[in-house]
């Protein structure tokens, strides 16, 4: 298994890795959806690339799935709500921009340490698949914390789910009814998102989350 | 004898690549430009006049110059450039040539400092927050180098790298874009520093040496025009080392060494002009963000390569 398959499989999920914390960088909403676009093409072809070592031609459906929904579709509703809410300048982060990078570098770190020693037993490509995969789920939670901004939030869970699609193709065996219900169940989760977003909007004036504590009567 | 040609040569080639990168910038900004060879110029006439010295000068200023230009010449001087195995390889350490570059750039802080005036002191605060972020991103570009090819040693890297063993590997491509970042901010270019202007909001090496004068400053020049060389063979070192000469090989092979040396060089230098024109500098206190990533990105390619080892 060593060799150039196993380099481009690595290639590929570290990109990933390396995408995540690309979106933490981003301080403007437009880019932020360009880079999640970004972030699908890659965990597409990676997910294609492992259907091509393990002869699993199911996995293309899904690596078609994410180049199509998260890709194309997602980021162009997206890019459609930002227009229509009006926000698209800068993000306010809760803390800097730096600290974030370091605490994202640290998250990746932890889920090597903690991924690598515990599947000793498995298969090569399948131990660094799921290190990686648990790094972009880390990832995607921290963009989330780090957002005050509700878009930026959405794009986090959207990310966060591309590391589970990701360590489910490592895994050898998510049936396509499971992968394909998943994909459905994202989108619906977007539009329900949306919605929710412009009930927010409609009702605040504002899609910063912090305005939310206040309403519940919580310090801001 | 080879050792000594190879510092001779980035010596004298180091304005012509300054002057070749400003030619292509104004061609590319559709202006004549001035002649690839106006460095030479400058630097000859700098020597010829006088040296004005301020009064509260102290012996540091006059000898800073003459001490930040040894330490970029010698630096410099390490890196293989059209051959490798040549005298000093085994003293071609990066840490070292970091330590070098470290040297430099602490004397001229204080020699920015030195004279008292706020310019001086604005240069040399700026110059280091820069420096505290850009030293440790090259350190960690290093080490993930050395880690991958096992050794430090430039020569070693740059044979390593010419073995076709090295595959596909994300962590190079994310040094090469950390040190071609640190390259940047290091050498004053674009987005970090402009090196053409005197505009106080925005510069950074221009305000540290603006008391200089004379054959000083022509000193400081020709070590920037050094520095700008360095990277650029760094990074042709270890990314691209075809063509270079190993140790023990013809006349004919130190030849074609130097030719394809020259050619990369010009690369670099053309790759150089475009991005700066299709870029705009960035605020100062925006600048430890961009260093940041490039300190991330070596943090992250050592990270990678852990998972490659340990698997």
């Amino acid at each position: 298994m060593h060799g150039l398959a196993f380099d481009i499989a690595h290639l590929l999920s570290g990109g990933l890795v390396l995408i995540s914390l690309m979106l933490l960088y981003q301080v403007r909403l437009y880019s932020l959806i360009n880079v999640f676009a970004a972030h699908a093409v890659v965990l597409g072809l990676a997910v294609a690339w492992q259907a091509f070592v393990q002869s699993a031609p199911h996995l293309y459906v899904t690596a078609l799935i994410a180049l199509l929904f998260k890709g194309v579709v997602i980021p162009v509703v997206l890019y459609r709500m930002v227009q229509r809410l009006g926000i698209h300048r800068q993000i306010e982060t809760v803390v800097g921009v730096g600290l974030t990078m370091l605490c994202g570098i640290g998250l990746v770190a932890l889920s090597i340490m903690v991924m690598l020693p515990i599947t000793e037993a498995a298969d090569v490509l399948t131990r660094e698949d799921l290190a990686f995969a648990l790094s972009v789920v880390l990832l995607g939670l921290l963009l989330m914390v780090s957002r005050r901004n509700a878009v930026g939030q959405v794009v986090g869970f959207m990310s966060l789910e591309n590391g589970l699609i990701l360590a489910a193709a490592g895994a050898k065996g998510m049936p396509l009814v499971v992968e394909i219900s998943v994909a459905f169940s994202v989108l619906i989760a977007l539009i329900v998102i949306g919605i929710f977003l412009f009930r927010i909007r409609e009702r605040f004036d504002t899609v910063d989350v912090h305005v939310l504590d206040g309403f519940r009567g919580e310090q801001p | 004898m080879v050792q000594g040609l190879q510092m001779l040569l980035v010596l004298a080639i180091a304005p012509l690549l300054t002057g070749f990168v400003r030619w292509v910038k104004a061609r590319m900004l559709r202006r004549r430009g001035a002649s690839p060879l106006q460095p030479y110029r400058d630097l000859l006439r700098l020597v010829r006049k006088e040296v004005v010295l301020a009064e509260s000068a102290s012996w540091l200023f006059r000898v800073a110059p003459y001490l930040v230009f040894t330490a970029i010449w010698v630096a410099a001087a390490l890196i293989p450039t059209f051959a490798t195995g040549l005298l000093f390889s085994w003293s071609a350490d990066m840490i070292a040539i970091v330590a070098l570059l470290g040297t430099a750039r602490f004397f001229l802080a204080l020699a920015g400092m030195d004279v008292g005036t706020s310019f001086g002191g604005l240069g040399s605060s700026r110059e280091m927050m820069i420096a505290s972020v850009a030293e440790p991103a090259m350190l960690m570009a290093v080490f993930t180098l050395s880690l991958l090819a096992g050794s430090t040693q430039l020569s070693a890297v740059a044979n390593f790298m010419l073995d076709q063993s090295v595959g596909l590997r994300i962590s190079l491509g994310l040094v090469l874009v950390a040190l071609l970042i640190v390259s940047i901010a290091e050498n004053a270019r674009i987005p970090v520093d402009n090196p053409s202007t005197h505009l106080e909001l925005t510069m950074v090496h221009e305000a540290m040496v603006l008391e200089y004068s004379g054959r000083h400053l022509a000193m400081i020049e020709a070590a920037a025009f050094l520095k700008l060389v360095l990277y650029a063979s760094l990074i042709a070192c270890v990314f691209a080392p075809w063509g270079m000469a190993a140790a023990g090989d013809g006349f004919f092979a130190y030849l074609v060494g130097t030719g394809v040396y020259l050619l990369k060089l010009a690369v670099a230098g053309v790759l150089l002009a475009a991005f700066e024109t299709s870029i705009a500098k960035m605020r100062v206190f925006r600048v430890p963000e961009f260093l940041g990533a490039a300190l991330m990105l070596g943090l992250l390619g050592t990270l990678l390569l852990f998972v490659t080892r340990s698997v």
